[in-house]
């Protein structure tokens, strides 16, 4: 599985299937604030970095985490 | 009961600011109360001594409050050193009195962007690292001013009022995470900050002491310490003076 998609399904306690590329911060209940920093920490512990606050704000899809990941040369 | 001397065994904490008065006090107590300091100031280099004074394994990490970069930098050196923070002690701080008339835009900048918005960075820094250790303690160096206002430091109270107003706001938030958020709101200290005192304003400002002396950096450490310990393991949103009885 892909991992970026385990680790956020992992965050919004969704089965995998439901996470796409498209899907939104704050678009579901599932995804707001609190699972919002739940998924920063999955992600800096996986990856081994601390991410900027401007790219905890700018994480608003999971595309768009995928490309700020890349920024820290973490291979989503 | 007292705290005992291992009470804070095995705790990583950060003192900004802890070069010298409240700060460095503040980081002695902790390392005293078994916690592993890491001592903050701007100036690379300026804390070795320091550092070997205050024992107890105490590190240096140098960052300007007022530079998220460097703040951000400086958290990042924690967790790859620690993996953890249990304490955080906001004190960096600075005191330049003016006048509302005199206030320029420069040292209102000074001061906010170092009494306010470096809270803030390192809370919100500090906060994330916390969180994942499962909670921590977060202490903020506030002021009497901050509460009750004083003639001639208006942009200093504006600043430390916004740091309470910051304290309470925080601790609601991250109260769930379990991690305790309060201010301490000190008198006179006997500090560098006052040392610049005419003879006739320091007589003035002792007069209105209650206990009728100046308070030491060592009393506001010992109020810091038990915030960030267990004995307080109930107590957040709190804004606790440690003033003598002073009245502004």
């Amino acid at each position: 599985m892909d991992k970026l998609v385990e680790i956020v399904a992992k965050s919004l306690m969704l089965p995998a299937e439901k996470i796409t590329e498209e899907l939104k911060y704050n678009s579901i209940p599932e995804w707001d604030s609190v699972a919002h920093m739940a998924l920063v920490t999955e992600l800096e512990d996986a990856y081994g970095i601390m991410l900027e606050t401007d790219d905890i704000v700018g994480m608003s899809s999971v595309a768009k985490i995928r490309e700020i990941l890349s920024k820290y040369d973490a291979a989503a | 009961m007292m705290l005992r001397p291992d009470a804070l065994e095995g705790r990583i904490a950060l003192v900004t600011g802890a070069g010298r008065g409240i700060g460095l006090a503040t980081a002695k107590m902790l390392a005293e109360a078994g916690a592993i300091v890491w001592l903050n100031a701007r100036t690379v280099g300026s804390l070795e001594q320091t550092c070997a004074e205050v024992g107890n394994g105490a590190r240096a990490v140098y960052f300007d409050v007022t530079d998220p970069a460097a703040v951000r930098e400086g958290f990042v050196t924690i967790q790859k050193e620690c993996k953890k923070l249990d304490i955080l002690v906001n004190n960096a701080g600075i005191l330049r009195d003016a006048v509302i008339e005199m206030a320029s835009v420069e040292l209102m900048d000074d001061i906010w962007r170092t009494n306010l918005r470096g809270v803030l960075l390192c809370a919100q820094y500090g906060a994330r690292l916390m969180a994942r250790a499962g909670g921590g303690s977060i202490v903020n160096v506030a002021s009497i001013i901050g509460r009750f206002g004083n003639s001639g430091q208006v942009v200093y109270g504006a600043s430390k009022a916004g740091v309470i107003g910051a304290t309470l706001s925080l601790s609601k938030e991250l109260a769930a995470r379990q991690i305790r958020v309060n201010a301490v709101a000190p008198g006179v200290i006997d500090t560098d900050m006052i040392a610049d005192l005419p003879a006739e304003k320091r007589e003035k400002l002792l007069g209105s002491i209650g206990m009728g002396r100046v308070g030491a950096a060592e009393d506001v450490a010992k109020l810091i310490t038990f915030l960030a310990s267990d004995m307080a393991n109930y107590v957040t949103g709190q804004v606790v003076g440690v003033d003598g009885g002073l009245v502004v």
